[in-house]
């Protein structure tokens, strides 16, 4: 989950990373309230999930409140590629001599985390790096040692921070540490990390991206989920425990597993091509037991989007065979008859595996007038997007 | 031969005593596994009747080798756990762990990661977030279906589960020595490479299936892997390509970040390395057909 700034400044002040005076605002209202709080000259800066804010006119200098208001009401509201802003982070100003960056990471390739310092900040790293590689130092951290007071002193030295700011530099180095770790973070960026004229350093911005895997031992983490930007869709599937991603088709996708799942998306958009470019409209895994019960759910989930236009279930029988499948699937459109709701979709079966024959037979057997069962992967794709096409 | 497993692995279950160990205890069994006892400090000294055999409950992973020769262990324990339970596993120097828990904290799985290498990787990880390994005839370690096909030239390797069993089954005729599911989370213990260089060494494997999904840069690696080792044919498969960047597609690790862990860039580099890339499951199950067919 990728926090907004506000989300990750706050973060940071609970691990003591010293931040600016601000707040969050949803309206003008509230912005000219908190600044009125802040009492002093203001920057207002947009709240999205997607870099390049500052040239879409995201980030503003406010002098007093009637300029706040001003940009509050212009910023709210305003489209950053794609993303509505929403809320406001209003923060007091401070005076830049230098920028700095700094970062903790996931590094999946080597396995371990990874510490990304720089003195050349306030820029993308990627640019750096490209540009100035002698000035980005990346050093791997070691999960059972960590960054404690001997590393970040290693680490400064390394990226040749000014003398001067030793102590402080290496006071938030091993607090962000702790941050990422407490937190269970995957990424805590800071860019710029400053040092202001009088000798103070600062985290002007946070990036934070948190592993939803740990979400168990983190119930306080619910508080930074952005509900109003889900999808009601996802939030509804969400809610149910089911893996469900919205995409824009019209095919609707069950499976079970990831891979498959993706694998459907794949195909069924290779066979939309012949059917009038009709592609898949989610991704839906109901995992490996699909289970009459979480194949209605799943099923309500794709049929209540009112884009799709047809429903491709594809299900590889393995532990859980394909006559339970079969009678899942059944099971799962008398559910959705028994709770009221009117399925009237094509629906294309294909299941493989284990009683492959069996289950085909339940499902000929049962001869459901919505329900068309195709034995191969790609025949049953095919079979989907033709459906789609012609309801489209 | 087959990698990793075979006939002479004799397998602990840690977790065992819980709903998804016990079921899947039962199915490893069934399919001709080796179990040899089960680990939970709790009901350490008591014996576990699984369809009329007798499983003894160890205090820990440690006691257990000493009691039974173990050299492998399948973890079901729930993510709170697994680190525990894994680093439990490496303490007692168990040759092979595998991971079966789906949801474990990354930093979890870094820690352990780290801690294995710190203590010498004497122990294999396979997995977290995967279906364990089949070879089959000899040993089912996890919970890849076990009566899908049976031995024979094919290894194979993947991110995935289901498109394992569907890849097995789609070439149950021919038959595999080993399938490998190393799991769909950002940080697993056993990688394509690991399968690869394994594969390329087994007598019994003559070609090799690898699977792919989006996320991270795995299969570039092991496709710059295959272009300087991999002497056997290998025929590749990655899902994923219609996945929207920024979204989690099922499994923890298969997400693009921006412009990095496409679909298409994994399908480019191993084409690049001679890999025949299938554009769907079916498709690679004919590839591979016509290179068993040629060998």
């Amino acid at each position: 989950m990728d926090l907004y700034e506000y989300q990750g400044r706050a973060l940071f002040a609970r691990h003591s990373v010293p931040v600016l005076d601000g707040g969050v605002a949803t309206t003008p209202q509230e912005a000219v309230a908190l600044a009125e709080r802040l009492g002093e000259r203001v920057v207002v800066k947009a709240q999205v999930k997607v870099g390049g804010r500052g040239k879409a006119g995201g980030v503003k200098l406010a002098d007093d409140v009637a300029e706040v208001q001003t940009h509050a009401t212009n910023i709210l509201g305003m489209d950053i590629k794609g993303h509505t802003v929403e809320k406001i982070m209003l923060t007091v100003t401070a005076d830049i001599d230098k920028e700095y960056y700094y970062s903790y990471l996931l590094d999946r390739a080597n396995r371990t985390f990874l510490c990304i310092a720089s003195v050349a900040g306030g820029m993308e790293i990627e640019e750096v790096a490209h540009t100035d590689p002698e000035k980005v130092v990346k050093r791997p951290i070691d999960a059972g040692v960590g960054v404690n007071a001997d590393i970040a002193n290693e680490i400064f030295d390394e990226a040749g921070f000014p003398e001067d700011l030793r102590t402080q530099l290496v006071d938030v180095f091993v607090k962000l540490w702790d941050a990422f770790v407490a937190e269970d973070a995957t990424l805590v960026e800071v860019n710029p990390l400053v040092r202001t004229p009088e000798g103070r350093v600062l985290a002007l911005d946070a990036k934070v991206t948190l592993d939803e895997n740990a979400a168990f031992r983190h119930p306080e983490h619910a508080e930074f989920e952005d509900k109003s930007a889900v999808d009601p869709l996802e939030q509804r599937a969400t809610d149910s425990g089911l893996n469900y991603v919205k995409l824009d088709g019209s095919v609707g996708i069950i499976g079970n597993g990831a891979g498959l799942v993706m694998s459907t998306l794949d195909v069924v958009s290779y066979a939309g091509e012949a059917h009038g470019g009709v592609k898949p409209a989610n991704f839906l895994d109901i995992g490996g037991g699909a289970s009459a019960a979480v194949m209605a759910n799943g099923l309500e989930v794709v049929l209540s989007d009112p884009q799709v236009k047809s429903v491709f279930v594809n299900i590889f029988g393995g532990i859980t065979a394909c006559d339970e499948v079969a009678r899942g699937i059944l099971g799962a459109l008398q559910t959705l008859a028994d709770r009221g709701e009117d399925v009237t979709k094509p629906l294309v079966a294909r299941i493989d595996g284990n009683n492959a024959e069996e289950g085909r037979q339940i499902l000929a057997d049962a001869n459901h007038p919505l329900i068309t069962v195709v034995e191969t992967m790609d025949a049953a794709a095919d079979k989907a997007a033709e459906l789609a096409n012609q309801e489209a | 031969m087959a990698i990793f497993l075979n006939e002479n692995s004799k397998v602990i279950v840690q977790g065992m005593t819980g709903s998804e160990g016990m079921k899947h205890t039962r199915r490893m069994l069934k399919a001709g596994t080796e179990i040899v006892g089960g680990v939970n400090p709790r009901k350490a000294g008591t014996k576990v009747d699984v369809d009329g055999v007798s499983l003894p409950v160890f205090a820990s992973v440690a006691e257990a080798i000493g009691e039974t020769g173990a050299n492998a262990s399948v973890v079901f324990v729930p993510p709170a756990f697994s680190k525990a339970a894994v680093v439990e596993a490496i303490d007692a120097e168990i040759e092979l762990v595998i991971v079966i828990t789906e949801g474990i904290p990354v930093h979890d799985s870094v820690a352990f990661w780290n801690y294995a290498e710190a203590k010498g990787n004497k122990t294999r990880i396979v997995g977290p977030n995967c279906p364990g390994i089949a070879s089959p005839g000899k040993s089912n370690a996890g919970i890849t279906p076990a009566d899908i096909t049976g031995a024979g030239p094919i290894g194979l390797v993947s991110k995935s589960g289901t498109l394992t069993y569907q890849l097995m089954y789609e070439l149950r005729d021919i038959g595999f020595s080993t399938s490998v599911g190393i799991g769909g989370d950002p940080v697993i213990g056993t990688t394509h490479i690991d399968c690869l260089a394994a594969f390329e060494a087994d007598p019994e494997t003559k070609a090799i299936v690898m699977i792919g999904e989006i996320g991270g840069d795995a299969e570039e690696r092991a496709a710059e892997y295959i272009k300087n080792h991999v002497t056997k044919p290998v025929v590749g498969y990655i899902a994923g390509f219609t996945a929207p960047e920024g979204k989690t597609m099922g499994h923890a690790g298969a997400i693009i970040s921006g412009s990095a862990g496409t679909a298409e860039s994994k399908k480019e580099a191993l084409e690049a390395a001679g890999v025949k890339v299938g554009k769907t499951p079916s498709e690679t199950a004919r590839l591979m057909r016509e290179v068993v067919e040629n060998l």
